[in-house]
């Protein structure tokens, strides 16, 4: 599921970061009742412009305008060029001041159609005023957002970057983080693609940031900042929801929107499984000391039955073939702030246990900070989703598409068993729920696969080798 | 050959505090490329200077040998060995011999390098060679023009080496020309270090060698010019380096900063960003390419700097910059231009010094003649004739090129020279420099003639004129649309009620090309009225100054003579 949403965010990266968008985006909404105050949108001067800056106003709030008339003058990546209006009216606000860059087809004034309105308009731009003016600031943070999580409570100004500039650190002459060593296009792509650079991990020569690091942070970023996101939006919703209204998706929705569409061309179909797992919570108790987790020992064990059973690690790309993964990788589900996020334990069957655990509790820490780099989260060859936790007894889950198989694992439970040798008594029982792709994976793999992964946890010794 | 030296140009930048004296000569006003104020004292490139300093420190040793009566040093020789005797094979002396000897002279030219000088071996030459490749790698590179044309082709890559090697042998071949051009009308190469000994006396040898003694009517000196390095930035070669070392393209770096943005700079931000590099330009100006008509610098930096792989630090020095060495990376310490505070420090890969030129001129022996040079550069008066330091002009002498600052363009040194040998010869002549186009090999390139547009509002202001600006775009030019390279845009710059042409700059496909149509016209003192009955075949980029020349409004009458070409105007 995870999975299906970042493959999902990632050219959407920009748009979601860009804290102006959804401020625009957020007042539109509320402008499309009142359709006589217009706003006006950084147009596109040209096929490859992205952004625009704002050379002058050649109105000022209050002026008069009629059809066709020049209002403002843009700079793009090709020229200057005089912007006219579509519309007759006032020019009511003013949103990006002189030497700000707007997004294309993002607003940057209101138009009134009556001087009545100018008002009503001016304060409909309050709210996004504080967006604009971070706008004219390039510098100002965005980062803001994101450094928030890990210094909270720090005003959003230049030190406080500074501040969150660890993640440079690592050059030698940065200073302990006080300065950001990066490259020329790094630091273009990191204003483009709206990544602050205090939390890029350089890896080019002497730790200096370079294009590929900013990639992907920002490929990393989206899905990172798309989680903390959501409850910004759920607050208001709690707080009260405007009922009998229709809001509509964000980005990030509409792309989980298309990937659940999607995945119904994939026919899939699923096999369900109970384990007991006496042994394996046993071993976990013994061994939890050492740092490890419920979660690895799932994922080693779900690698050792995969090992033996290379099919269900398969997937089919083109509806012609097989594609046999090369190695195991565990994608496995987790929530972050109500978010979904999938760290994948690479090589999963090879890794010992120790080092997985630590592995593991390694990328859930960086998926709290939105580090994760892209091959960290979108290698997965399984997909593990847990919803034990949360006492659910049995679900079934969608599966990503291009994978194979996904596995839903409910609660560990007692439960009253009737033993083979006619006796009565009390076990810890989970069921497993496999959904998976019918062209490459039939339901005898499936049936042996779960079988031999039964084996594997109710006699979890190999778990540990 | 005589291609725009674009290497040698941003000359007049290296000194900037003491300039001012060059503002009325210098019409192009090509200085201060990221320079610091501290460039009074000139350090020169090491090896050059050092050859000279011993030579001179020598020459005393062994005058008595050469000359059998240095009393006589005073006195002017009755006859001569040679009319004329160029001190320096430059492109500068190389258009004078050949000039001269068109004309008849007996001549020898001196070098103690290598024949061609800057242009031929360390710059404007070998550079083509390499702007060349980086034009190739660019269209190969650049997907979306390869699909606008239909075409498709695989990842473009190169082969470091042999793109070093076409430079050189660029550079070696274009040697052998010009020497064989030389040798082939009888010009004398002489061998050595030339220095001035006394009035129309010359001696010259090689380091070690005996000196030997010549004398001529009348000299030139065209010793041209070496990288100026400003102080506190230490030049290793590999990691801190000239355009000298850049030329050899012994590495690409994964980052390189350049100090200067005039047209040194730009040039090798075109080859090193289309070779993969990325590139930090430091600027001590506020902004970058100073020199050019703010309107084309404007549309460069759009053009060839904010979508390439470049950023920029404006209104700073370098005041420092330490080579790489024990495995740190080149530090540059960037100071404020006007506080004078430290502003940042940078760490790349490598730095190129782009920061204009010094003249050579020390141990050419002007003491004795008593001439001071200023700033390293020979005065001179229009003519190109030397003046000594009580204001005299001193007789049958003449510096053109790098040496004199007066424009420091190869083809500019070369019509100096033309220059002097008319005079010499019985012609009296004045070089218009406003007429000398300038070019920057970029992709698209650019180039310029005569006045740029706040240099010529202010001399219409002075002399109480009226200036009107017409603009065409390469966009309306189907020849450039065609080759799907219709970034561009050129600017006239004219008198309305004469038609006078005041300045051309040209951004745009092949704009080095098309300059030549307004320089000529400027020569000529050809007026836009008559001009624009001019034919231009079609469909070529020409028309985009045909359609310059015809958008502008002139409200004088197109000239009734059958032929619409007026005497010469001159500067």
């Amino acid at each position: 599921m995870a999975h299906i949403l970042q493959t999902a965010f990632l050219p959407s990266t920009s748009a979601l970061r860009r804290t102006p968008i959804s401020g625009s985006k957020g007042k539109s909404q509320s402008l499309q009742v009142k359709a006589k105050i217009r706003e006006i949108f950084m147009p596109a001067l040209s096929s490859t412009m992205t952004e625009g800056k704002i050379v002058s106003w050649m109105k000022s709030e209050g002026d008069k305008l009629s059809k066709g008339e020049s209002v403002v003058v843009v700079e793009s990546d090709k020229a200057d060029m005089d912007v006219e209006s579509f519309h007759e009216g006032f020019l009511a606000a003013i949103m990006v001041e002189e030497g700000g860059v707007a997004p294309v087809g993002s607003a940057i004034a209101l138009l009134a159609e009556t001087e009545d309105e100018i008002a009503e308009a001016k304060a409909k731009s309050q709210s996004s005023s504080g967006i604009s003016s971070a706008q004219v600031v390039e510098e100002k943070p965005k980062q803001k957002e994101e450094s928030e999580p890990a210094v909270p409570a720090v005003a959003p100004t230049v030190s406080s970057i500074k501040t969150v500039a660890v993640g440079s650190a690592v050059h030698p002459a940065s200073e302990g983080g006080k300065r950001i060593v990066a490259s020329p296009y790094a630091k273009k792509l990191a204003k483009e693609l709206k990544v602050d650079l205090g939390t890029v991990v350089g890896t080019g020569p002497m730790g200096r940031i370079v294009a590929k690091d900013v990639e992907a942070a920002a490929a990393a970023g989206v899905v990172a900042a798309a989680l903390p996101a959501s409850p910004a939006i759920a607050a208001p919703v709690t707080s009260g929801i405007e009922l009998g209204t229709v809001v509509p998706f964000t980005t990030m929705q509409g792309a989980v929107s298309r990937n659940m569409v999607e995945s119904l061309s994939v026919p899939t179909f699923r096999v369900g499984y109970t384990i007991t797992t006496n042994a394996l919570d046993a071993l976990y108790k013994k061994i939890k000391s050492k740092g490890v987790t419920m979660t690895a020992l799932l994922a080693k064990a779900t690698a050792l039955a995969l090992a033996q059973h290379p099919v269900v690690n398969s997937c089919c790309r083109d509806g012609n073939s097989f594609t046999y993964n090369s190695s195991i990788n565990i994608a496995v589900a987790v929530a972050i702030d109500g978010g979904l996020i999938t760290p994948v334990l690479q090589d999963a069957d090879k890794v010992d246990i120790y080092t997985l655990s630590r592995k593991w509790k390694e990328l859930v820490d960086k998926a709290r900070a939105k580090q994760l780099q892209p091959h960290e989260y979108n290698t997965g060859t399984f997909t593990l989703s847990n919803l034990g936790m949360f006492g659910v007894d049995r679900f079934d889950a969608i599966l990503p598409p291009g994978t194979g198989a996904i596995m839903a694992v409910g609660a560990s439970q007692p439960a009253v068993v009737a033993s083979k040798d006619g006796r009565i008594g009390m076990k810890n029982q989970m069921q497993v729920n496999v959904t998976a792709d019918h062209r490459v994976i039939y339901g005898a793999d499936l049936a042996s696969f779960l079988q031999t992964l039964a084996k594997i946890i109710e006699d979890p010794k190999d778990l540990t080798l | 050959m005589h291609s725009t030296s674009a290497l040698s140009f941003s000359q007049a930048t290296s000194v900037p505090t003491t300039n001012y004296a060059f503002h009325s000569h210098c019409p192009l006003n090509l200085r201060f490329c990221g320079l610091t104020t501290q460039a009074f004292g000139f350090s020169f490139s090491t090896h050059s200077a050092s050859t000279r300093l011993r030579l001179s420190t020598r020459a005393p040793g062994h005058s008595n040998k050469i000359s059998a009566s240095p009393g006589h040093n005073g006195t002017p020789p009755t006859s001569f060995d040679y009319d004329l005797i160029i001190i320096g094979a430059g492109v500068g002396g190389h258009g004078a011999a050949l000039h001269a000897v068109e004309k008849g002279l007996k001549t020898a030219i001196i070098e103690g390098d290598v024949v061609g000088g800057t242009c031929v071996n360390r710059g404007c030459v070998p550079s083509k060679a390499l702007l060349a490749v980086s034009g190739r790698m660019r269209e190969l590179q650049s997907e979306h023009h390869m699909k606008a044309l239909g075409l498709q082709v695989s990842a473009a890559g190169y082969d470091r080496q042999a793109v070093a090697d076409h430079a050189n042998n660029l550079a070696s071949k274009i040697r052998s020309n010009l020497t064989n051009s030389m040798k082939a009308l009888g010009v004398d190469i002489l061998t050595g270090f030339g220095t001035i000994v006394g009035p129309q006396k010359v001696k010259y040898g090689k380091v070690g060698f005996t000196d030997t003694m010549v004398t001529a009517k009348d000299i030139i000196i065209a010793t041209g010019s070496v990288p100026f390095v400003p102080k506190g930035i230490e030049v290793d070669g590999k990691t801190v380096i000239t355009s000298d070392h850049a030329l050899k393209l012994e590495f690409v770096p994964d980052w390189i900063a350049i100090v200067g943005s005039g047209y040194i700079g730009l040039e090798f931000s075109d080859v090193y960003t289309a070779l993969g590099s990325e590139v930090t330009f430091i600027e001590a100006l506020d902004q970058l390419m100073p020199g050019f008509d703010p309107e084309i610098s404007k549309l460069a930096q759009r053009v060839l700097v904010n979508p390439r792989k470049i950023d920029y630090h404006t209104g700073v020095f370098a005041t420092k910059i330490t080579p790489a060495r024990d495995g740190k990376p080149v530090i540059i310490e960037l100071t404020d231009a006007k506080t004078k505070e430290h502003k940042d420090t940078l760490e790349v890969d490598a730095a190129l010094i782009a920061t204009g030129r010094a003249p050579f001129t020390n141990g050419l022996g002007l003491e004795n003649i008593s001439v001071v040079t200023q700033r390293g550069f020979v005065p001179v008066d229009e003519r190109m004739r030397v003046i000594d330091a009580n204001g005299n002009l001193v007789p049958h002498l003449y510096c053109i090129g790098d040496a004199n600052g007066k424009m420091m363009l190869a083809h500019a040194a070369s019509a100096q020279g033309i220059s002097v040998v008319e005079q010499v010869t019985g012609k009296d002549h004045v070089l218009n420099h406003l007429s000398i186009p300038a070019a920057c090999f970029t992709h698209p390139e650019i180039s310029m003639v005569g006045l740029t547009e706040p240099q010529a509002r202010e001399k219409a202001e002075k002399e109480g004129f009226e200036v009107s600006v017409a603009k065409t775009s390469f966009k309306a030019n189907t020849k450039a649309l065609a080759e799907n390279e219709s970034e561009g845009l050129a600017k006239l710059i004219y008198r309305p009620e004469n038609g006078e042409i005041l300045g051309v700059h040209i951004f745009g496909l092949h704009a080095a090309d098309l300059i030549h149509e307004a320089s000529n016209a400027i020569t000529l003192g050809t007026r836009i009225q008559d001009i624009k009955f001019a034919v231009h075949a079609h469909p070529t980029l020409s028309e985009v100054l045909d359609e310059l020349f015809k958008s502008a409004k002139v409200k004088a009458p197109a000239s009734t003579s059958s032929s619409p070409v007026s005497d010469p105007v001159s500067a």
